[in-house]
C-alpha cells in the first residue's frame, strides 16, 4: 500500500547522516516504523534513570537539550537541533539513561525502533563507524568523552558550536599553597590575605594532596565539625581532580561535572604525582565560554549568516550568567546585554534586506517595542517590534507595504530561529497592523491618545515605549513630536494611564503576606512581573509622558531623571529606580535557574533574607502610586 | 435514541456498519491528554456534496502527542465521476497505478480504522458532509463521531484583540503562522499529517491560556 507520509520521512532522513548512507528501500523499511512525537516546551523524551526505550531519536523541528541532572544542578550537556540523533546511547549499552532529554522549545522528533535499523544497517562498517564517532566527538557528553579516540579524528564533524570548548582553558598559574601541618587558621588567613576561594595543600614535593574551599571552611569549621586549630589535613577534600596544562575548555567542564568539583589543579604531567603549576576554576570556564561583550558584538556585526548571531546570542546569556555571579551593577548588565540584543536585532535587518530581491522602496524605521523598547530585555523573551516607513503617493502605497511586510517576516523568522520567541499577541512588524506609514501611525497613536478605551490603553502601554534599531531614526522623531503635540495637556488620557498603571495593588496584603496568584496554573506562586515590575514600568512611563521627557526609555532611567527633575520628590523616585533595578535582577536569576521568564516565584525557595530583601522593593511601589493618585486626580477619571 | 432510518428500513446493512455502530454503545470521555484522536482529510473532485465524489481519503492516529508512521490510514477510491481540472490539485488520475477501491471497502475499512473516536479535520464540515452523502449513497447513515475542526480551534488560540479580525484561516496559512512544515499539500494523508500538528501545536497554545482545557470547549464549533 501507498503510505505518503513514510515517503515523506525517507526524504527527510536521507538529508541526514548516518541515514544518506542507506538506499532507499532500507529507508523505507525505517520511516515505516517512525513514531512522529510532538513536544512542548519542558516535555521530556526521556529522563535520567528511566528504563532505555526501544527507540532513539532523531530532532525533525525545534531544538532538544540533553542535561545531567543531580539534585541541586542541572548542566546543558548538548543541544540537538534539525537532524541531529540522540538517546542512541543507553541502546547500545543497554543501560538507563544517563541524561535527560527535553524540549527547549516546541519540537517536533521521529522516534527510530532500534531494532529496524539494526536489521537494516546491520554489518554497514560505514555506519558503525560513524555511530561510534559520533559519540566520541560529541565533547559534552562527560560520559561518552572516555570514548574519545584518536582514530576517528577524521570523522569529527565540525561544528562551530564546539570551537570556544575546544580551546585550550585559562588557568591561574602560581596559585596559592600550604603546607598539611599548618592550621585551618593559617589556612584561612592566607586565603584572606589573596582574596581566594580556596587554597591547595601540597606536599613536600609540591604535589598536590589536597584542597580547601570557601565551602570545607563553611561545612566543617563554622558548624563546630573541627575546632579551628585543627590541621588542614584534617579537614581537606582529597584527593584533588588533576589535569595537564594544556587542558580544552569542554574536557575540563566534563571532568568537574563527573566528579562534581569546581577546580581542577594543574599539575606538570597530569597526574597529582607531579608538580602543582596551576588551578582551574569552574569561574575561568565560564569566562571563557561567555567570552566578552567586545568580541560577541564583534561576532554579531560580522555574521553572515543567522546561526552564527544564534551562537553569538547564546553567549551572551553565558556572559549575562557570569556578571549575575559576579555581581556587575544591572545597570552594566541592561547596557550590555540591550546593546547586544540590539546589535542582533539590526544584523538581522540587515540579512533580511539582503535577502529581498530590491533595496527598500522608501526610508523606513524598525523599532522594538515593550521591553526590548525599554531596553530591560535581559533573557530570551518575545519579540515585540513594529515598522515605520515614509509616506507614499497613494497608488504606490500597497507595493510598499507588501514590500516591508515581506521584509519583516524575513526578521521575524531570523530572530526566532536565534531565539527570541515570536510574539504571542503578534505584536510584530511581520503584522499588517503594525506596519505603517508615519502619517498612519500618527494617526494611530492619536487614536489611542484622544479616544483611549481598554484595548488602546492595553496597547499604548506596549507602543509608548518604542526604541529606534535600524533605518532612519528621524521618522520615529517626528512621530514622537506628534504624540507629545497631540497628548499636549490632555488630563483625561494622563488620568486613564495612571489609572491603569494602579490595576495591580501593591504586593503585600494586609498582614504583609505576598500576595500570590489565586488559581490557575500558576496558583500560589508569586508574579513578580504583574505585581512588582509593572506597576513600576508603568508609572514611569506615565509620568515622564506628563514631563514630556524625550528618548529616555528604560524604567530606571527615567527614574532618575524624574528625580532630576522633583528635587522634592528625589528620594521616592531614586528608590524606585532602585527597587526596579533589584527586581529586574531577581527575575533575572530566577529566569535563569528555572530556564524560562523568570515571572513566577516560589515563595518557599527564597530564604528569608531574599524574602525580605523582595519586600523591601515594595515600598517604593506603593509610595509611587500614592503620588500616582493625588497627581493625576485618578479618583475622578471614568474609564 | 435510535437513527431514523434504522426504524424506516428494515433493509439488510453490511455486518460492518453494525459493528461501527456497536463502538458507540458505552463511551466515555478520557482526559484530553490521553485520548486518541484521528486527524483526517479526504481529496474529493470538487466542492458540491451531491455531485462530487471522495477520491481519497488519508487519515493519522495520534495519542499522548505521538504519531506512528504504520498506523495511517490511506485508500485511494474508484470513482466515475472525475473532472481532469482538479487533478492538478490533487494529482490522482482516473486511472493511474495507484490500488483503488470501491467506495464501500474504502467505508468499510475507514469506519473500523476511525471506530468511535474524536476525529480532528481542517474545516471539518466539509470533510465530514463529503463522507456522510458518501455514507448515504451506499444505504448507510451518518458519522457518528465527535469531532474538531482545527480552523475553528484555531480561531479561539488567538489573541483577544486579533480575534475580530482572524479571515478564514486555510490550512496553508496556518501552518505557516504554527512553522509546521507543508509537504504532500494536496495528498490526503499528507494533509491529514500537518491537520494533526497543527492541532497539537494549537492545543498547546490553548493550554498555556487555559490550563484547565474541558472536552466542551474543545468540542464546540
Amino acid at each position: 500500500m501507498k503510505n505518503s507520509i513514510a515517503d515523506r520521512v525517507v526524504y527527510f532522513l536521507s538529508g541526514y547522516p548516518p541515514f544518506n548512507m542507506l538506499n532507499e528501500k532500507s529507508l523505507h523499511k525505517i520511516a515505516a516504523q517512525v513514531q512522529i512525537i510532538y513536544l512542548e516546551k519542558g516535555d521530556a523524551v526521556f529522563e535520567k534513570g528511566d528504563a532505555y526505550h526501544n527507540d532513539f531519536y532523531i530532532v525533525r523541528d525545534g531544538a532538544i537539550y540533553l542535561y545531567h541532572t543531580n539534585e541541586n544542578d542541572k548542566n546543558i550537556i548538548g543541544i540537538n537541533d534539525t537532524g541531529d540523533i540522540f538517546g542512541l546511547r543507553a541502546l547500545i549499552t543497554k543501560e538507563n539513561y544517563k541524561l535527560s532529554a527535553v524540549a527547549n522549545e516546541e519540537s517536533i522528533v521521529y522516534a527510530i525502533p532500534i531494532e529496524v535499523f539494526e536489521s537494516v544497517t546491520n554489518n554497514i562498517v560505514k555506519i558503525n563507524k560513524y555511530l561510534i564517532t559520533s559519540f566520541a566527538s560529541n565533547a559534552y557528553d562527560p560520559y561518552t568523552a572516555e570514548e574519545y579516540n584518536e582514530i576517528f579524528v577524521d570523522y569529527i564533524p565540525n561544528k562551530s558550536s564546539d570551537i570556544a570548548n575546544f580551546q585550550t582553558a585559562h588557568f591561574t598559574t602560581k596559585p596559592i599553597t600550604c603546607k598539611p601541618s599548618k592550621t585551618l587558621q593559617y589556612a584561612a588567613n592566607k586565603m584572606c590575605k589573596h582574596d581566594i576561594s580556596c587554597i591547595i595543600v601540597v606536599d613536600e614535593n609540591k604535589h598536590p594532596i589536597g584542597i580547601i574551599s570557601n565551602n570545607d571552611i563553611k561545612n566543617k569549621i563554622a558548624t563546630g565539625l573541627y575546632p579551628i586549630t585543627t590541621k588542614v589535613s584534617n579537614i581537606m577534600s582529597a584527593p584533588v581532580i588533576t589535569d595537564k596544562e594544556n587542558i580544552t575548555v569542554a574536557n575540563a567542564q566534563l571532568k568537574m561535572i563527573q566528579h562534581s568539583v569546581s577546580h581542577i589543579c594543574i599539575t606538570k604531567d597530569g597526574t597529582p604525582n607531579s608538580k602543582l603549576t596551576g588551578i582551574l576554576t569552574h569561574h575561568d570556564i565560564l569566562v571563557t565560554q561567555g567570552n566578552n561583550p567586545s568580541v560577541i558584538l564583534k561576532d554579531v556585526r560580522r555574521a553572515k549568516r543567522t546561526r552564527y548571531l544564534r551562537i553569538a546570542r547564546l553567549k551572551a546569556n553565558t556572559l549575562l550568567k557570569s556578571y549575575l555571579e559576579q555581581n556587575i551593577p544591572l545597570t552594566h548588565i541592561l547596557k550590555v546585554i540591550s546593546s547586544i540584543n540590539d546589535a542582533v536585532t539590526e544584523r538581522a535587518i540587515y540579512l533580511s534586506i539582503k535577502k529581498m530581491k530590491t533595496p527598500p522602496p522608501v526610508a523606513f524605521s524598525w523599532i522594538s517595542i515593550g521591553s526590548q523598547g525599554r531596553q530591560e530585555q535581559l533573557l530570551f523573551t518575545d519579540q515585540d517590534n513594529a515598522l515605520i516607513f515614509e509616506d507614499v503617493p497613494k497608488h504606490n502605497y500597497n507595493t510598499v507595504k507588501t514590500y516591508f511586510i515581506e521584509l519583516s517576516k524575513h526578521v521575524t523568522k531570523t530572530l526566532n530561529i536565534i531565539g527570541f520567541e515570536y510574539c504571542k499577541a503578534d505584536m510584530m512588524a511581520s503584522n499588517p497592523e503594525w506596519c505603517k506609514s508615519i502619517s498612519e501611525w500618527k494617526t494611530q497613536f492619536s487614536n489611542w491618545i484622544l479616544n483611549p478605551d481598554e484595548k488602546s490603553i492595553l496597547l499604548s502601554s506596549i507602543f509608548f515605549d518604542y526604541n529606534h534599531i535600524y533605518g532612519d531614526k528621524t521618522l520615529v522623531d517626528r512621530l514622537t513630536d506628534n504624540i507629545f503635540e497631540t497628548v499636549g495637556d490632555s488630563s483625561r488620557f494622563y488620568s486613564i494611564l495612571a489609572n491603569d498603571a494602579m490595576k495591580s495593588p501593591p504586593p503585600l496584603g494586609f498582614f504583609k503576606q505576598f500576595l500570590v496568584e489565586q488559581n490557575g496554573e500558576h496558583k500560589d506562586l508569586f508574579n513578580i512581573k504583574s505585581r512588582a515590575l509593572m506597576p513600576l514600568i508603568d508609572a514611569a512611563r506615565v509620568l515622564v509622558l506628563s514631563k514630556k521627557i524625550k528618548n529616555v526609555n528604560s524604567t530606571y532611567q527615567r527614574f532618575e531623571k524624574l528625580a532630576e527633575l522633583e528635587e522634592n520628590n528625589k528620594e521616592l523616585f531614586l528608590s524606585c529606580s532602585y527597587a526596579f533595578k533589584a527586581l529586574l535582577k531577581f527575575k533575572t536569576k530566577q529566569g535563569i535557574l528555572h530556564e524560562n521568564s523568570g515571572k513566577f516565584i516560589e515563595l518557599s525557595t527564597l530564604t528569608k533574607e531574599e524574602q525580605l530583601k523582595l519586600k523591601r522593593c515594595f515600598k517604593p511601589i506603593k509610595e509611587i502610586q500614592e503620588s500616582l493618585k493625588l497627581r493625576f486626580n485618578t479618583s475622578n477619571s471614568i474609564l | 435514541m435510535i437513527p431514523k432510518w434504522l426504524n424506516k428500513k428494515k433493509k439488510e446493512v453490511p455486518e460492518f456498519w453494525n459493528t461501527y455502530l456497536e463502538y458507540f454503545k458505552n463511551t466515555h470521555k478520557t482526559p484530553i491528554s490521553s485520548t486518541k484522536f484521528i486527524a483526517f482529510d479526504t481529496e474529493t473532485t470538487g466542492f458540491d456534496i451531491d455531485r462530487d465524489r471522495v477520491l481519497s481519503i488519508g487519515a493519522v492516529t495520534l495519542k499522548n502527542n505521538r504519531i506512528a508512521v504504520n498506523s495511517n490510514f490511506e485508500v485511494y477510491i474508484n470513482q466515475e465521476i472525475f473532472k481532469p481540472e482538479t487533478v492538478k490539485i490533487h494529482g490522482l488520475l482516473k486511472k493511474g497505478n495507484l490500488k483503488k477501491i470501491s467506495e464501500l471497502e474504502a467505508i468499510e475499512s475507514f469506519l473500523d480504522y476511525i471506530k468511535n473516536n474524536v476525529l480532528i479535520a481542517h474545516h471539518a464540515r466539509f470533510d465530514f458532509n463529503m463522507i456522510n452523502s458518501m455514507l448515504l449513497r451506499n444505504g448507510l447513515g451518518e458519522l457518528k463521531n465527535e469531532f474538531i475542526d482545527t480552523a475553528v480551534l484555531f480561531k479561539k488560540s488567538k489573541h483577544i484583540i486579533y480575534q475580530d479580525n482572524l479571515k478564514n484561516y486555510s490550512l496553508d496559512e496556518l501552518a505557516k503562522e504554527l512553522n509546521v512544515p507543508v509537504v504532500d499539500r494536496h495528498t490526503a494523508n499528507g494533509d491529514a499529517l500537518i491537520t494533526a500538528i497543527v492541532f497539537l501545536k494549537t492545543l498547546s497554545r490553548l493550554k498555556t491560556k487555559n490550563q484547565n482545557l474541558e472536552w466542551d470547549y474543545l468540542l464546540k464549533t
